[in-house]
C-alpha cells in the first residue's frame, strides 16, 4: 500500500483546484478532496491497473459531487448541510466582481458544462480522458465544449450586470 | 474543411502542424471567428490564471495519505474483512425451475414483480443519492447488519458478492414495505456508481425477471419461494441483465 502514498500525493493540487471550481469553497473543496481519497484508498485494489490514476480520481472526485449536489436539490434550501455546498453560492465574490471574473462566470454554467471546461481547459485531460471521466461519448464532448464556450463568452459580454443580479 | 471541432481543438491547442495551420489559413479569410477564438483563448487563459494559486498552495495535513488512512483505519480494516470474505447469495431457502424456463427476461408485465421493481426504483431513488448516511449500518458490521435484516425479514440473509463487476458492498437498511419490511443492499464501485439489492416478502411463485426502466434508474426483479428480489442501477438493460443473473444465480445455488 506504500505505493498509493508515492502515487496519490502529487495528485492532490489538482483534485484541489476541480473541487474548489466547483464549489467555491475552500473548507467544502477539501472535504470533497478528503471524501475522494478515502473512496481512491478503499477501492485501491478494484482500479484498473493500467489505468490513469487520475483520470480515475476525478471520476470519483465528480462523482461524489454530482451525488452530492442532487441530493442537495432534492432536499432544497433548508436541509441540513453537513456535506459540500451547492455550486456558485458559496463564495464570498461581492466586493470583487469584475466583468473578467471568469471562474465566477463559470458558475452559471450547467454543471456537466462546466466540469468539461475545467477538465479540458484547466486540467489539460485529453478529449478521450474527459468523455471517460464523465460517462459521454466523444462526440458530445466537443459539442458541449462549443455550447459551454459560447455561453461562458456571452455571460462575460454581458457582463456586471448579469452577474451582479446573481449576487442580489 | 474547417469545423467547430477543429476551433475547439485549436484553442486548446491540441492540434498537430498540419491542423493548426488549416485553422490559421481559415481564420485569416474570417475574422469575426478569429475574434470569437482569440476572445475564448484569452478567456481560457484568464481562468487558469485564476486557478493557478489554488494549485500552488501546498496540501494540507489532513489531506496527506498518511493522516486519511490513519482518520480511517476502522472502515479500512472492516473493508480487508469484508473483502477477504467469500460471501454467498442469499441464505436458505430452493429455488424453483428457473432455468428450465430459460434466462430470458420476461416481456409481459407482471404485477407482483412490478409492485416489487416500484418498491426498488423508488428505495434507491432515495437512498443512492444520500451522503452523509448512504446506510444504516455499514459493511463494517457485516454480521450484524445481514443478521438483522434476516429476522426482520424472515428469512436468512447474506450479500450477493458483485465484486466481479466492480461493485462492494457498503452496507444496508430496513424499509418499510406495506405491512411487512424490506431489506436494501447498497454496493458501490470504484468511481462511485452505487446498485441495490432489496428484498421482501411476496406472495406468488413467478420467477421470471422483469426490466423496469424508470429515468436513468434500470431494475431487474423477480419472485421466487414467497421474497421478491430486486437489482437497481443507473445502467442500461444489457450492463444490468449479467448482474441480476449473478445475484439470482447465486441464490440458487445456494439452495
Amino acid at each position: 500500500m506504500a505505493d498509493a502514498d508515492a502515487l496519490l500525493e502529487p495528485l492532490i493540487p489538482a483534485l484541489r483546484r476541480y473541487a474548489y471550481a466547483l464549489l467555491r469553497d475552500h473548507d467544502a473543496a477539501d472535504d470533497l478532496v478528503q471524501d475522494t481519497l478515502e473512496r481512491a484508498l478503499s477501492r485501491w485494489r478494484l482500479r484498473r491497473p493500467d489505468g490513469d490514476l487520475l483520470a480515475w480520481l476525478f471520476t470519483i472526485q465528480r462523482n461524489l459531487f454530482v451525488n452530492a449536489w442532487r441530493q442537495r436539490q432534492r432536499q432544497g434550501p433548508h436541509a441540513a448541510l453537513d456535506d459540500v455546498a451547492p455550486p456558485g453560492i458559496a463564495g464570498q465574490q461581492e466586493a470583487g466582481l469584475e466583468v473578467q471574473d471568469v471562474l465566477a462566470a463559470l458558475d452559471q454554467l450547467p454543471e456537466e458544462q462546466k466540469s468539461l471546461l475545467l477538465l479540458i481547459g484547466v486540467e489539460d485531460f485529453s478529449y478521450d480522458d474527459a468523455a471517460r471521466i464523465l460517462g459521454i461519448p466523444m462526440g458530445t464532448v466537443m459539442s458541449r465544449l462549443s455550447r459551454g464556450r459560447q455561453k461562458l463568452r456571452s455571460i462575460l459580454e454581458t457582463g456586471r450586470a448579469t452577474l451582479l443580479r446573481r449576487v442580489k | 474543411m474547417t469545423g467547430e471541432d477543429d476551433l475547439q481543438a485549436f484553442i486548446d491547442d491540441r492540434l498537430d502542424a498540419t491542423g493548426r495551420a488549416a485553422v490559421e489559413a481559415y481564420l485569416a479569410v474570417h475574422p469575426e471567428i478569429r475574434e470569437r477564438v482569440a476572445t475564448e483563448r484569452r478567456q481560457l487563459t484568464a481562468l487558469r490564471g485564476q486557478l493557478a494559486a489554488k494549485f500552488a498552495e501546498p496540501i494540507p495535513a489532513r489531506l496527506r495519505i498518511a493522516n486519511i488512512r490513519a482518520s480511517r483505519r476502522g472502515h479500512w480494516t472492516g473493508w480487508m474483512r469484508s473483502a477477504a470474505a467469500a460471501l454467498v447469495i442469499f441464505g436458505a431457502g430452493a429455488a424453483g425451475g428457473w432455468f428450465a424456463n430459460g434466462l430470458a427476461p420476461a416481456s409481459a408485465p407482471a404485477a407482483p414483480t412490478t409492485s416489487i421493481a416500484q418498491g426498488a426504483t423508488a428505495a434507491f431513488r432515495t437512498f443512492v443519492v444520500e451522503v452523509a448516511h448512504p446506510v444504516e449500518v455499514s459493511v463494517a458490521q457485516e454480521a450484524h447488519l445481514l443478521q438483522w435484516l434476516g429476522k426482520r425479514l424472515g428469512r436468512p440473509l447474506a450479500a450477493p458478492d458483485l465484486s466481479r463487476f466492480g461493485y462492494r458492498l457498503m452496507g444496508g437498511r430496513l424499509l418499510p414495505a406495506g405491512s411487512a419490511a424490506a431489506a436494501q443492499l447498497m454496493y458501490d464501485d470504484a468511481s462511485g456508481q452505487r446498485l441495490t439489492v432489496y428484498v421482501r416478502a411476496a406472495s406468488g411463485t413467478e420467477t421470471a425477471f422483469r426490466f423496469q426502466q424508470e429515468g436513468d434508474a434500470a431494475t431487474f426483479a423477480w419472485i421466487d419461494q414467497g421474497f421478491g428480489f430486486a437489482v437497481t442501477a443507473i445502467a442500461g438493460r444489457d450492463e444490468l441483465l449479467p448482474i441480476a443473473e449473478a445475484v439470482y444465480r447465486g441464490f440458487e445455488g445456494k439452495s
